[in-house]
């Protein structure tokens, strides 16, 4: 077992809408016996502003990060597409500064998500959890394309006692989110979470589940619309096991 | 609302498109991203890419010598620097011609340079022979798709089409159809004064240019006129022979999924005294009509690379709900988003670069990897913040200002963790019986029209922290750093 304490690095959409999911987080390390503190001056990644252009502001929520999260020894995130924008973008926003870029550079070399923290660096692969019923697993696309996650959450997901993981079709699809997107083009981002929930309801599964929190909001939000019996769970809360906490 | 999302809306409202995008996109998306993953060799994929860029580096020197090899054989070469350029050559070509009627091969770039319009209003008659353009040009309508223009229609309405338009008994059997056009089409090509083509690859160490295509009749109309025009985008070249076996094999993979298409046609010049075949005249035209720009901009360099396979529109979740309509451009798709606003204008296309979820499945498939949700982004950062370079005003100043707003709240915690409590205060009225937030006003409407939001939860992650959990972790670890 590593003896690194885990800084949490606890999305925005997470700390404000879904504390949940930051729990069962605590609750997975405390099983595991790993140490972690809390930065609570984190705000957002800046990953709205990059996605929608805005590059200075970005570096603004970049630069309050890298200031905060500097002495960590390692930072772990439940949502891949934030640590998709502090590995890949944020040393992207300092090619003209070159004190900067490596300070971003070594920010992001020791930011990890999630499942790959623990599949990868602490080589756990069961944590001893238990979920009773069927799943199924989005692949998002910043976790998958960005940032190569995709076997991970699997092996962790088929450990857990009395779960068992139906995979969807085009379970790699994007699911309609896209940030802004889903708010400046309502039209396309809802048939695309349609898409990505009729897939979800064909598999029969009573729990959709995934690694970002901002997928798993559209698709709820559009579950919950569309008034279909799935849980929406974020892959720590089956992780935590039966007191993996609400949603 | 906007043009992109209104035919989108289009689009979604149709069950035949969707189908049709559905079989599309599970065929050819899913097929070409087996190809890539079973490959024998991987590296190819790679080393085109590295031979398409090493090419655009040094454009000037192979175009030069691409002129050189087709003059040696005795074709004509003429650089168009913009669109009216390239019509007004074509033009005079035809006129010196006497040319009544030309038959086409599938061509985008005669799209994008809106050759046909120009020609039928000297009066020349403009025929199609690719099936699915033909089939497009009986309809008076618009593509779809880069391969498959025709994909928004299904065989009932091409029989229909050619019931009216062919003076044929309507029937929906493809073959018929397609024997019905044949026919039609022989005897436009066998009449013919002038082939018009586009030019799928050209090789500077050999002076010949390529089309591929499945139907034969891009040979036809690059052998039977008697004078060959080709349209050539100026990046489309590569600089050897070998080269331009490995380019053209991730072309007809990434296209259809094919090792080689049916027919490669390799046309070097007009016919001569010991070869005999092929056309009277042959005019290579090289366009800029944009690309010496885009040439000149590192970030966007990249997209000259493209092939135009098309497979990026077979695997976009974008593409697939929309359709091609939507882009209203010659390219649609991902590539499309791209290369249309770097060629017709960033604010006027501001849409499609700000229309997808920059998910990453264009790149993935991409035969030669080129990285458009990279070049998506940057296009949004033009928008953000306006650029001279591409005479580029920002697009949406209320955006702007509300994230200059956001940048605010974010790096000023207090300010943040305020203004989060005030919100869950406001958002009281809004929650309903089912915990969810179901409509709101303004641009969150977009979110609530069609799903419901979680409100702030009652206490944040943050305010959790302070009460249970730091107290906890600092008894477990007192040697924690305390946090700022």
């Amino acid at each position: 077992m590593s003896g690194k304490t885990v800084s949490l690095f606890i999305q925005c959409l997470v700390d404000t809408m879904f504390p949940e999911t930051g729990e069962a987080m605590i609750t997975v390390f405390d099983k595991l016996g790993i140490p972690y503190d809390y930065p609570t001056g984190q705000t957002c990644c800046g990953q709205p502003a990059f996605n929608s252009g805005y590059t200075r502001d970005a570096a603004a929520a970049a630069r309050h990060f890298i200031d905060l999260f500097e002495d960590t020894e390692v930072i772990v995130c439940p949502s891949g597409s934030c640590v998709h924008m502090v590995r890949h973008h944020y040393p992207e926003l300092f090619t003209d500064d070159p004190a900067m870029h490596s300070r971003a550079l070594a920010i992001g070399a020791k930011t990890f998500e999630f499942t790959q923290y623990l599949v990868d660096e602490l080589n756990i692969t069961d944590v001893g959890a238990e979920y009773v019923g069927a799943v199924t697993y989005h692949d998002s696309c910043h976790l998958s394309r960005g940032l190569g996650i995709a076997a991970q959450p699997r092996v962790l997901l088929r450990n857990i006692r009395g779960l068992e993981l139906i995979e969807m079709k085009d379970s790699d699809t994007c699911c309609g989110f896209g940030g802004t997107f889903s708010v400046n083009y309502p039209e396309i981002s809802v048939a695309m979470a349609d898409e990505k929930i009729d897939n979800i309801l064909a598999t029969g599964a009573g729990t959709v589940t995934g690694c970002d929190i901002s997928c798993l909001m559209n698709i709820l939000g559009r579950i919950s619309r569309r008034q279909k019996d799935v849980k929406v769970r974020h892959i720590a809360q089956l992780l935590a096991g039966p007191t993996g906490g609400k949603a | 609302m906007n043009d992109y999302s209104k035919e989108a809306q289009k689009a979604l409202a149709s069950p035949r498109l969707q189908a049709s995008l559905h079989t599309l996109q599970d065929r050819f998306g899913k097929g070409a991203m087996a190809l890539w993953a079973n490959m024998e060799d991987q590296e190819m994929r790679r080393r085109v890419k590295k031979s398409r860029l090493k090419n655009l580096e040094h454009l000037d020197i192979l175009l030069a010598e691409l002129a050189r090899n087709v003059r040696a054989r005795g074709g004509k070469v003429y650089f168009a620097e913009t669109a009216q350029d390239a019509i007004d050559y074509t033009l005079k070509v035809a006129r010196d011609n006497k040319v009544k009627r030309v038959v086409k091969g599938k061509s985008m770039i005669s799209m994008e340079i809106g050759i046909d319009p120009a020609l039928e209003e000297d009066g020349i008659e403009v025929v199609e022979t690719d099936l699915g353009e033909y089939i497009i040009q009986l309809a008076g309508d618009k593509p779809s798709h880069i391969i498959a223009p025709c994909i928004h229609m299904d065989r009932k309405q091409i029989g229909q089409l050619f019931a009216e338009k062919l003076g044929m008994d309507y029937t929906d059997d493809p073959p018929t159809l397609t024997m019905a056009a044949r026919k039609e089409l022989r005897e436009k090509l066998l009449s013919a004064d002038m082939g018009l083509t586009g030019c799928n690859l050209a090789c500077a160490e050999t002076g010949h240019i390529s089309l591929v295509s499945n139907e034969g009749n891009i040979r036809m109309a690059t052998t039977m006129p008697p004078v060959h025009v080709a349209l050539m985008g100026m990046e489309r070249i590569v600089a050897t022979l070998e080269e331009h076996r490995e380019t053209v094999q991730l072309l007809t993979r990434g296209a259809a999924l094919q090792k080689l298409s049916t027919y490669v046609s390799f046309t070097g010049g007009p016919s001569s005294a010991d070869d005999p075949d092929g056309p009277k005249e042959f005019h290579l035209v090289i366009i800029d009509n944009g690309r010496a720009k885009i040439l000149a901009d590192p970030e966007f360099r990249e997209v000259l690379a493209c092939i135009r396979c098309g497979a990026c529109l077979n695997i976009c979740p974008v593409y697939g709900r929309i359709g091609g309509h939507a882009y209203n451009s010659s390219y649609c798709g991902p590539i499309g988003a791209v290369i249309t606003p770097l060629l017709d204008g960033i604010n006027k296309h501001a849409d499609l670069c700000k229309g997808e979820t920059l998910c990453g499945a264009c790149k993935d498939i991409c035969p030669v990897q080129i990285d458009l949700p990279r070049m998506l982004a940057a296009l949004r950062q033009k928008l953000a913040y306006a650029s001279d370079r591409w005479d580029t005003r920002q697009h949406n100043p209320a955006e702007a200002y509300g994230f200059t707003i956001w940048r605010l709240i974010i790096t000023r915690k207090p300010l943040y963790r305020s203004l989060l409590k005030i919100g869950r205060l406001f958002q009281r009225v809004f929650i309903k019986k089912n915990n969810m937030i179901s409509s709101m006003a303004g641009i969150a409407s977009g979110w609530t029209d069609g799903r419901d939001l979680p409100p702030i939860a009652k206490k944040t992650f943050t305010e959790l922290w302070e009460e249970k959990y730091r107290n906890r972790q600092a008894a477990a670890a007192p040697e924690t750093e305390e946090n700022q």
